[in-house]
């Protein structure tokens, strides 16, 4: 690991001050940086220690309906807390399926938003990456990339956004705050995260200085509650990344799908979202020729980026079971291997 | 720069100067505390040999810088037992058998308590394989943990009933 500065500043001013110098990056749990760092695909020259700031670790309920997430709160905090959990249950379900629990405990809601690619070019310093070196060229392009993107891939980049917990937020509409050199502002979740073109090397909408400070789920996202799932099809059923997943949440009315919410992970550098899958679904019954339509509609622009036509197809299927499992009705308690296609979920349609 | 740190251990304080920021957690206890029961597997957060509470929560020890830890409650294999007297979840790997060659044993204790004080598996085989899934075995006695686990979660829930009885 190379050598760096380490600071820890008293206010959120000071850290954007402090990072908004070339080579400083901030620290909050470290569980994806200092691995990075250990295998020095990333080499800053200072760590900014975020972890000490005051007020941003509370999970609060505004009045309007919404809801703020402190980018402080630990994944664990927020799947666990009950009200959380009973008013966003697909994004406590795609928690609950990301990572191990000693990860959970430690990462944050910030720090998984920004959590890098585990694209294995973009960790082997030995090959060619566009995103850890600009310029130098993509060996996952013509290598071993039968996990890679199907959506929204470059010849520069064919890497996937790893994370599950942005798959359903970006779904339910959440907004990301953002503290930086001009002061607050506030963006889309579904903004934050760049496609690659023939700039992989920026991943994001954020600047020097910017401190991702709260995710907010606005009012209407808690009126899928009834409806929502995320489902994760995996090379292990636990503690594995996404080969594709799906966060699928309905509203429905007197037997018709008032609105449909869709977004998919491991296919695309950005967390998915599918909007002309969601447009098929308004109005109309919640039957499986609905949802195979749907299906359709998610992957319409899919493309294999090498040895991955397969997740084409599986991510069709991994939709249509997605949003059958949530027609079907948020259960109770979360299944014991949450998100799984292989849990024993009582009720369960099968697609 | 030199940075001062804070921790307690075990239940004791202890006081550190880094002179680089870069030591781990787990590095800090075992080269410094000489507190070796704390494994280091992959070094990576992939393996959960290092797994230690911080402040009551199980994570990986690997993963955490020592400097960012400024006055956290760390507890380690070494502290768990009281006295001669095993911790519950330790008799219980030893009765059921829930190890071989013992090198991520510590973390499978470390993990097993952590799991047990966050609620979530119960007395449910599933649930436990999963709760657990950040340890890996190598020699796979994964039928010896979960059954040690189930035990201990046993006799947590019958101490916790007498209590409130």
């Amino acid at each position: 690991m190379k050598p760096f500065d380490y600071v820890r500043p008293a206010t959120v001013t000071e850290a954007i001050a402090a990072a908004a110098q070339p080579g400083a990056v901030y620290l909050a749990a470290g569980t994806n940086l200092l691995d990075l760092m250990k295998g020095n695909i990333s080499r800053p020259d200072r760590l900014v220690d975020v972890t000490h700031l005051g007020g941003l670790d509370g999970i609060e309920r505004l009045a309007d309906g919404g809801l703020r997430i402190g980018a402080l709160v630990r994944n664990a905090d927020l799947a666990h807390d009950a009200d959380f959990a009973r008013s966003y249950p697909a994004v406590a379900e795609a928690l609950l399926s990301g990572a191990s629990a000693q990860l959970r405990n430690a990462a944050t809601v910030g720090g998984n938003l920004l959590q890098r690619t585990r694209c294995a070019y973009f960790y082997d310093t030995a090959s060619r990456c566009n995103k850890r070196d600009a310029g130098s060229g993509c060996d996952a392009r013509h290598g071993e990339n039968r996990s890679h993107a199907v959506l929204g891939w470059s010849e520069h980049c064919i890497a996937t956004h790893p994370s599950d917990f942005c798959v359903p937020l970006v779904a339910l509409d959440a907004v990301v705050e953002i503290e930086g050199r001009n002061g607050r502002r506030e963006i889309a979740l579904e903004a934050l995260h760049r496609l690659p073109g023939d700039a992989p090397e920026r991943e994001s909408a954020l600047e020097p200085g910017d401190l991702i400070v709260a995710v907010r789920l606005p009012p209407v996202a808690s009126g899928f509650a009834a409806h929502a799932r995320y489902l994760k099809v995996r090379e292990r059923t636990s503690y594995a990344f996404a080969m594709v997943s799906a966060a699928a949440a309905l509203r429905i009315e007197s037997g018709k799908i008032i609105e449909a919410r869709l977004a998919l992970g491991g296919v695309a550098a950005k967390p998915w979202r599918a909007r002309g899958a969601e447009d098929v679904l308004r109005g109309v019954a919640p039957t499986a020729d609905a949802f195979q339509e749907a299906g359709w509609r998610a992957l319409t622009d899919a493309k294999p980026s090498g040895d991955n036509a397969f997740k084409i197809e599986l991510a069709r299927r991994i939709v249509v079971r997605a949003l059958a499992l949530a027609a079907a009705g948020t259960p109770a308690r979360l299944p014991a291997l949450p998100a799984s296609p292989f849990a024993s979920t009582t009720g369960a349609i099968h697609a | 720069m030199n940075h001062s740190i804070s921790l307690t251990v075990n239940g004791a304080r202890r006081d550190f100067v880094l002179d680089d920021p870069r030591v781990t957690l787990l590095d800090l206890l075992r080269e410094r505390l000489h507190l070796t029961g704390t494994k280091k597997g992959c070094d990576r957060g992939q393996c959960g040999a290092c797994t230690i509470l911080v402040d009551g929560k199980r994570i990986n020890s690997c993963l955490a810088l020592a400097v960012s830890h400024d006055g956290a409650d760390i507890l380690t294999i070494e502290g768990v037992a009281r006295g001669d007297q095993l911790h519950p979840v330790q008799a219980a790997f030893i009765a059921h058998d829930g190890f071989q060659c013992g090198f991520c044993t510590p973390g499978q204790i470390m993990s097993a308590i952590g799991m047990m004080s966050e609620a979530q598996a119960g007395r449910d085989p599933e649930r436990i394989r999963e709760c657990m899934s950040g340890n890996l075995c190598r020699c796979g006695a994964y039928a010896g943990i979960v059954d040690a686990v189930l035990e201990a979660q046993g006799h947590a829930d019958e101490t916790n009933q007498r209590r409130s009885a």
